[in-house]
């Protein structure tokens, strides 16, 4: 019981002791039970990388057989084993499961949890000016139910049956039924024991990230001069914090109806003739509480990205980032909106047209804040004095696939256009561009931005540029034939086409996309390499590399515990005052008072220099006094 | 400091510019909350997902007295739930389980009665009332396990268990053990929580640190295990 870390602030005012604690760690305390929110996060990080290393390897191998559906791939076997077929073939059940976890991998392992578990975890306390997370101890366990969670995942990958294989949305009942397909015996349920203790590690992770914001803001910094990241990752947090226990009700519902011999999801089912005793359930029920999370779960995923990017793109703008208001009302709204168009997911389960254009309405009004997050992206590039930082190119890449993928998302919003479109390879692409690449072109732009508070030592840029050209172009690659396989009726999930006439069209397109697809991977090795030798060998970084504002380049080089030696420092200003008329320097750092600056500020600011002074008189009070 | 006063000539200040806790909790107070937010959500999936299954099955249309158990259509509660321990063959529909909600409900007075001391710092108070508290919630339990064992032996139909059931369509019986059950292992958590803080009170934990906010928070998880009673009550037993 973490009884013992309760702090009441009191209302006695005392002084910050912190920097006065020797923290005397030994190997174990400070990498692997570590409580302190940096080194949290890379775990989560090098976590996160394993799992993508392992996703993006699955797509290849399941791209190999779509691409070419007569080569041999026996030189696999070492690798795979008896999933390849006699013939040389991979086995087509295992293809099922290739696809399945190359899904679940993708949106939970890398892009929720690699992403927001790396992040938040470590700009949340940098950020805001904190000493840590509102419990270290709570956060350590959110880590370590994701590994448990992620050695359960990786398991199920070794069993003899294989792990699961109907899809990463498991719909019942080929999900409940162990007789519908091998990867519904063990594997399944490995996959929904990994899935309750990663939801468990999320919610834990979430709950700690929403406190941490709300209470431990560091003198000055109101919700108005939040970091967009901040921002981005509180509104994560919540949709996680209400979508996820969803998901968790679902996955329970399903535990019991593979297990426990109900019928919540389980009616009028005939397998070989012979009808199995549950009655009375739905099916399209689990499709209704999935979604509830699944939809949601594409923001989880994409937000995070786009604070990130709006971070990245002012700084290296050196302009204000436009319409901040704009930017945090859009996100609000995103987030509000996520919970409302799930079931545009459903659109071909039968349900009620009409019912289907309201979800359709709802859809088409989320490409208005992301039409303004867009647009606010553009204008803050727009005659900035741009410096194109890996990390930039990362940050405007995400916008272009954010633009290109968010406009076939118009299309399938469409329920009349959505029948055609349903499950066919135009979703692939779609769901891809918009949340896939961009998600992760977000995850690599912040790598390459925040590298040198994580290691204290810069990436190298020629290699960040070369792996973003080549990431770029694969990406484009891989994903825009796709729209027109889409088209053509390409079915999603399919082994194989070689037996459908119709489908035989774009088999040399196919083929295309599996060469890019390949290259794409092979392009990441460059910043595998980059990242690893650059933690040991690279250049040292200086205390603030990129010229920011933000609070965690007034930390030390390399932060230790407690993250500031001395007294948090106070926020008097936004964090994008970039190239601001009159200033000395292109950036004025948040913690820069505005009675520093008479010769940049505007008029309402020079009114706020008379409140900073009564700040001064103003006794801080640490709530994480310990 | 006279915060009052000063904070009435500085238009520009406000609670949310840092520094402090905006919302006048400690973050552990907070986190409670966003939990509780959380379990919300997963009890209204199951409770939404009972609601659907259930209108996706015929109702009972004739005469309540003329009812009977059948396959065909979802039952009367009420002429499921109504026996009540040693009055064998006596038909008091939702008598026992109003019993239980009554003690389920006074348990949460007395949870109240304990915060309230813990406010005043009287560690003999809070020890009485978290006693109580404790108490309410293991008959609770106890209750509860004879309304399953009564509900799984059944009245002579063979039963009811998660795949079958005696009184009516299998799900209701399956969502009945699943909902119940789900609750009930909140209000055993509850229980476990509420010892540990009786423990940490008994040995004078809470007036060394100078607080009894754990009493505070236990006392936040266990109104709602209460209030979702409430809800899983009227589903389950009324409508």
């Amino acid at each position: 019981m973490a009884t013992a870390d309760i702090h009441i602030k009191e209302s006695a005012p005392h002084g910050d002791h912190h920097e006065e604690h020797e923290h005397h760690t030994n190997f174990w305390t400070h990498y692997i039970f570590t409580t302190d929110h940096k080194m949290i996060a890379k775990q989560f990080l090098l976590t996160g990388i394993f799992w993508a290393i392992l996703g993006g390897a699955m797509s290849v191998i399941f791209r190999l057989q779509l691409g070419f559906p007569d080569a041999n791939l026996e030189w696999i076997r070492p690798l795979l084993g008896d999933w390849i077929t006699e013939q040389g073939k991979i086995d087509p059940e295992f293809y099922l499961a290739l696809v399945t976890m190359h899904g679940t991998i993708m949106v939970f392992f890398v892009l929720t949890a690699g992403l927001s578990g790396t992040f938040s975890n470590f700009l949340i306390p940098l950020q805001i000016g904190a000493r840590d997370m509102a419990s270290g101890f709570m956060n350590m366990l959110s880590y370590w139910f994701f590994f448990i969670s992620s050695v359960i995942m990786f398991t199920s990958l070794f069993i003899e049956t294989g792990p699961a294989s109907g899809g990463w949305v498991i719909y019942p009942p080929l999900s409940a039924l162990p007789q519908a397909v091998n990867g519904s015996g063990l594997g399944m349920t490995l996959w929904l024991t990994a899935m309750a203790l990663f939801i468990v590690s999320t919610l834990l992770g979430g709950i700690n990230y929403i406190t941490t914001v709300i209470n431990m803001r560091t003198q000055g910094m109101s919700f108005s001069k939040l970091p967009l990241t901040i921002w981005a990752f509180f509104l994560t947090a919540i949709i996680g914090l209400l979508s996820f226990p969803v998901l968790f009700a679902a996955a329970l519902l399903l535990i019991f109806d593979r297990s426990f011999g109900t019928s919540f999801y389980l009616s009028d089912i005939y397998i070989g003739g012979e009808a199995l005793p549950n009655q009375g359930g739905s099916p399209i029920l689990f499709q209704h509480l999935f979604w509830f999370l699944g939809h949601p779960e594409v923001y989880i995923v994409l937000l995070p990205a786009l604070g990130i990017t709006s971070e990245v793109i002012a700084t290296n703008s050196r302009k204000p980032i436009f319409g901040y208001k704009a930017m945090v009302g859009s996100m609000l709204f995103i987030a509000i909106l996520s919970f409302v168009v799930w079931a545009h997911h459903m659109f071909v389960t039968g349900m009620n047209p009409f019912l289907g254009s309201v979800f359709m309405l709802l859809t088409l009004i989320i490409a208005v804040p992301s039409a303004v997050k867009v647009f606010n992206y553009l204008t803050t590039l727009w005659k900035g004095n741009i410096r194109f930082t890996s990390a930039m190119m990362f940050s405007i890449g995400l916008v272009s696939f954010f633009i290109s993928g968010g406009l076939t998302g118009i299309f399938l919003g469409n329920s009349a256009i959505d029948i055609q479109l349903h499950d066919t390879y135009f979703v692939v692409a779609h769901f891809h561009l918009v949340m896939g690449s961009a998600s992760f072109f977000g995850m690599m732009a912040g790598i390459y931005h925040w590298f040198p508070k994580f290691y204290g030592r810069m990436m190298d840029d020629k290699l960040g540029n070369v792996h973003f050209w080549m990431t770029f172009i694969g990406v484009y690659m891989v994903f825009f034939p796709m729209h027109y396989i889409g088209i053509a009726g390409y079915p999603r999930r399919y082994y194989s086409f070689t037996n459908f006439d119709t489908l035989n069209s774009f088999a040399d397109l196919n083929s295309f996309v599996s060469i890019a697809a390949i290259l794409t991977l092979g392009a990441q090795g460059i910043f595998l390499f980059n990242f690893f030798y650059s933690m040991y060998r690279g250049r040292k970084a200086t205390a603030n590399p990129w010229k920011s504002n933000t609070l965690e380049w007034t930390t030390p080089i390399n932060p230790g515990h407690g993250n500031w030696p001395g007294e948090i420092p106070t926020v008097y200003r936004w964090p994008y005052d970039y190239s601001k008329p009159g200033a000395k320097d292109d950036f004025i750092p948040q913690t820069v008072p505005f009675s520093a600056t008479p010769e940049s500020n505007l008029p309402h600011e020079n009114e706020l220099i008379r409140l900073e002074k009564e700040d001064d008189d103003v006794i801080r009070v640490d709530d994480k006094e310990s | 400091m006279s915060t009052t006063a000063q904070s009435i000539e500085k238009p520009g200040r406000s609670i949310w510019d840092g520094g402090q806790s905006p919302l006048k909790a400690s973050y552990g107070k907070l986190m409670m909350w966003f939990f509780l937010l959380s379990d919300a959500f997963t009890f209204s999936a199951l409770l939404i997902t009972y609601g659907l299954i259930r209108t996706a099955h015929p109702a009972y249309e004739g005469a309540a007295d003329d009812f009977v158990f059948s396959q065909e259509y979802w039952p009367i509660p009420e002429k499921v739930y109504e026996a009540v321990p040693f009055l064998h063959g006596v038909e008091l529909p939702l008598v026992f389980v109003g019993i239980m909600t009554f003690i389920l409900i006074m348990s949460s007075v007395t949870m109240v009665l304990a915060v309230e001391a813990g406010h005043r710092m009287d560690r003999k108070d809070v020890e009485k009332w978290m006693l109580w508290t404790i108490i309410g919630g293991l008959t609770f339990l106890g209750c509860q396990a004879w309304e399953w064992s009564h509900f799984i032996s059944g009245t002579g139909g063979g039963g009811a268990g998660l795949s079958y059931n005696e009184y009516g369509p299998p799900d209701f019986a399956a969502f009945f053990f699943f909902i119940t059950g789900f609750h009930g292992t909140h209000v055993f958590s509850g229980v476990v929580l509420n010892f540990i803080v009786y423990y940490n009170t008994v040995t004078g934990v809470y007036d060394r640190r100078g607080h009894y906010e754990m009493v505070e928070k236990v006392g936040l998880y266990w109104h709602f295990v209460d209030l979702v009673w409430v809800f899983v009550f009227t589903f389950f037993y009324l409508v």
